[in-house]
């Protein structure tokens, strides 16, 4: 994929519409890789102008600061601001709930302002906007999916609605788990808990969860989020139902069925 | 004999209300002992968090069927309370039902409807009653809840079945009144003198009136100050996204320094700062409001994914232990006049470094708690004590630091493939 950086764009004495924050997961993780190009498909076949850090990129911070090393938070968050300050940084998308969060309610009180969107909810507005065309008939039309809401997209920060409209516009059947919306259970990476081994217990979150979204019996589990992707993903896997059941980010869900 | 139990009342009207206002001034001493932390902001959507959390109880209604019957005691009990106007009337003037000639046929209605709230706050309260000791409903079963919580939590369901049958029996003694659900009690009278029935009216009514003054002394030391606590705690809940963690200005100028040195003093006289919270003197008095205000309901713990698959951590537990704290340190500024160290702290004694481990920062108790209490707040406040004042890590969280450090990135991966995927 031909995808600009700041820097060319700065080079080039021009500035796109907004910065597609990649996340260190979106940019290693080869599962969180495919969503990041899914996600820049969508951005190129919209013809949205957007540019990536690239190497300038930084982890935003948030497993160190959520494990309480606040010391290391603020050091990559002054970085990252230092950068994207620099850039004149107005409008950011992340495809990752947790880069979401930090960046847009606590990168304000450390310098950095900026109207930062989850990949979620650009989706949506596109598809209201007509920019994004789906194709009739839709690749998932009809199939059962349930949706996985993330603590930090929902509870932390409200967002509930939009990756529903999202799946709505798909025509698929949305089936709901018990616990959804403000009550949506966390897949357990959460709080840095995704860097080390469960404290002990009698089992683990994500399988608590997967089991959950597997009763469900849809054969596609939507998720907005690389770390709860890799979570339930690891569950239906202990389930042994990897054949028969999906983890598929929204963006990889859009991306599949445009036009 | 009236004269005498008017100025009996008198006396032990300013004894109990007396008693109550010094503890609660105490108990405002002790939750001051916490860090200052202004927050006076947006007034009015601090009013509207009151009127919905508080007064409205919205999140209460998330599980219905407790909601009703909760319902039922709280408004009962604050629409009861007008009769106790009429009761500390009495009292004082030595008259009984010293409303009534004025309020003309309106008087009965008024009573009537008090007695159906009556019948309605006893079904409520022994619905509670059966929730706990019978059907054990798994959150009033946990391990933090054993011994003297629960004992608390029946005391209070106790007293308030005896209040509202002390009211109900008093007008049934009534030989002048025949109200809605009280008149169906007279039987129990029959064969009784009219000096006897009398005399066990003012039984009644002087039981009634002690009984509530009991109560508000109890208060204090009970779960159930949240009847009290929980309008301010509401009121001082947090506005913003419940995803925003508080920043540390402490540590802004530290890091500063650290990206540029030159800009650091050449020495500094400032008093060493301690990060995070190992005390409940650490934390802000916000922390210590909600740890009184909190009624140890449990829908926090209910919503935990760590509880829920077994792990130490219950954030029920957090606010208990964080009260717990903060009452052993109020004893001992009564004791000593002071709180030097004991040798102890809220961290490591009360909570272990397992049960903040086990967090997953989702702030699933902190949307449960129906009176908008952060237990995650507590929670985060001894992490950053754990990691920056002891450096107590897991070997993992350690790794992991060192890659954000060096590799910018959580894994150990070179920085130089960051964009390598726009390539693949």
């Amino acid at each position: 994929m031909n995808i600009k950086s700041m820097a060319t764009f700065a080079a080039e004495g021009s500035s796109p519409e907004i910065l597609f924050w990649v996340g260190c997961a979106g940019s290693f993780d080869q599962r969180a890789q495919r969503v990041t190009k899914a996600f820049a498909s969508i951005l190129e076949k919209v013809g949205m102008s957007f540019a990536i850090l690239g190497k300038e990129e930084m982890c935003t911070g948030d497993p160190a600061r959520r494990s309480g090393n606040e010391f290391l938070f603020q050091m990559m968050a002054y970085n990252n601001i230092q950068t994207m300050n620099a850039y004149n940084i107005k409008k950011i998308v992340t495809t990752c709930p947790h880069c979401f969060n930090v960046l847009k309610n606590e990168y304000p009180a450390l310098g950095g302002n900026y109207e930062v969107v989850h990949h979620t909810t650009l989706i949506q507005e596109l598809i209201n906007e007509g920019r994004i065309q789906l194709k009739e008939g839709g690749t998932f039309k009809g199939k059962r999916i349930t949706y996985h809401d993330s603590c930090y997209l929902g509870r932390a920060n409200n967002v509930y609605e939009a990756p529903r409209a999202v799946l709505e516009a798909l025509d698929i059947e949305l089936v709901e788990m018990k616990r959804c919306r403000t009550n949506g259970l966390c897949c357990g990476a959460g709080g840095a808990q995704m860097f080390k081994e469960d404290e002990p217990g009698n089992n683990r979150i994500n399988f608590e969860r997967s089991e959950e979204a597997l009763a469900t019996g849809a054969s596609i589990i939507a998720s907005n989020c690389p770390f709860c992707t890799t979570m339930l993903s690891d569950g239906v896997k202990k389930f042994e139902q990897e054949e028969q059941v999906q983890i598929m980010d929204i963006a990889e869900l859009v991306a599949a069925s445009l036009k | 004999m009236v004269l005498a139990q008017q100025v009996l009342f008198l006396l032990v009207s300013i004894f109990a209300i007396g008693l109550f206002a010094r503890k609660m001034s105490s108990l405002r001493r002790t939750i001051f002992l916490g860090k200052k932390e202004q927050i006076n902001d947006r007034k009015s959507e601090r009013w509207k968090q009151v009127v919905l959390l508080a007064l409205g109880q919205k999140k209460l209604f998330k599980k219905p069927i407790p909601a009703i019957f909760h319902f039922f005691v709280y408004a009962g009990f604050i629409l009861i309370n007008i009769e106790v106007l009429e009761i500390l009337v009495d009292g004082i003037c030595g008259t009984e039902r010293a409303f009534a000639p004025y309020l003309g046929s309106l008087y009965p209605l008024a009573i009537n409807f008090f007695e159906i709230l009556a019948v309605l706050v006893l079904v409520g309260v022994i619905a509670f009653w059966l929730r706990r000791n019978v059907l054990r409903l798994k959150r009033f079963t946990s391990p933090e809840l054993q011994g003297a919580p629960l004992k608390d939590a029946n005391r209070i369901l106790y007293i308030e079945i005896v209040l509202m049958s002390m009211l109900l029996l008093m007008n049934a003694a009534d030989p002048h009144a025949h109200f809605l659900v009280s008149q169906h009690l007279k039987g129990l009278f029959t064969g009784w003198s009219e000096s006897n029935v009398h005399l066990f009216m003012r039984l009644t009514w002087w039981g009634h009136i002690l009984g509530i003054f009991a109560f508000l002394n109890y208060l204090p030391y009970s779960k159930h100050l949240h009847i009290i606590l929980a309008f301010p705690n509401a009121y001082y809940s947090r506005l913003e996204p419940q995803g925003t963690l508080s920043n540390m200005p402490e540590i802004q100028q530290e890091v500063l320094y650290m990206m540029d040195p030159s800009s650091a003093p050449a020495s500094t006289d400032a008093a060493p700062l301690s990060f995070g919270a190992k005390d409940v003197t650490d934390l802000s008095w916000k922390h210590l409001l909600e740890a009184y205000a909190c009624t140890e309901c449990g829908r926090c713990t209910e919503q935990c994914p760590a509880n829920i698959t077994g792990k130490k951590l219950s954030p029920r537990k957090i606010m208990m232990d964080t009260r717990d704290r903060a009452e052993e340190l109020s004893a001992r500024m009564d004791k000593n006049g002071n709180i030097e160290a004991d040798g102890k702290s809220l961290l490591h004694d009360y909570i272990s470094v397992e049960e903040l481990r086990a967090c997953t920062t989702c702030n699933a108790c902190v949307e449960a708690c129906p009176v908008g209490i952060e237990p995650l707040s507590i929670i985060m406040q001894l992490r950053r004590n754990l990691i920056m004042e002891e450096s107590n890590a897991p070997q993992e969280w350690n790794m992991m630091f060192g890659n954000i450090e060096n590799n910018m990135a959580p894994w150990k991966l070179s920085p130089d493939d960051r964009d390598a995927w726009t390539q693949a």
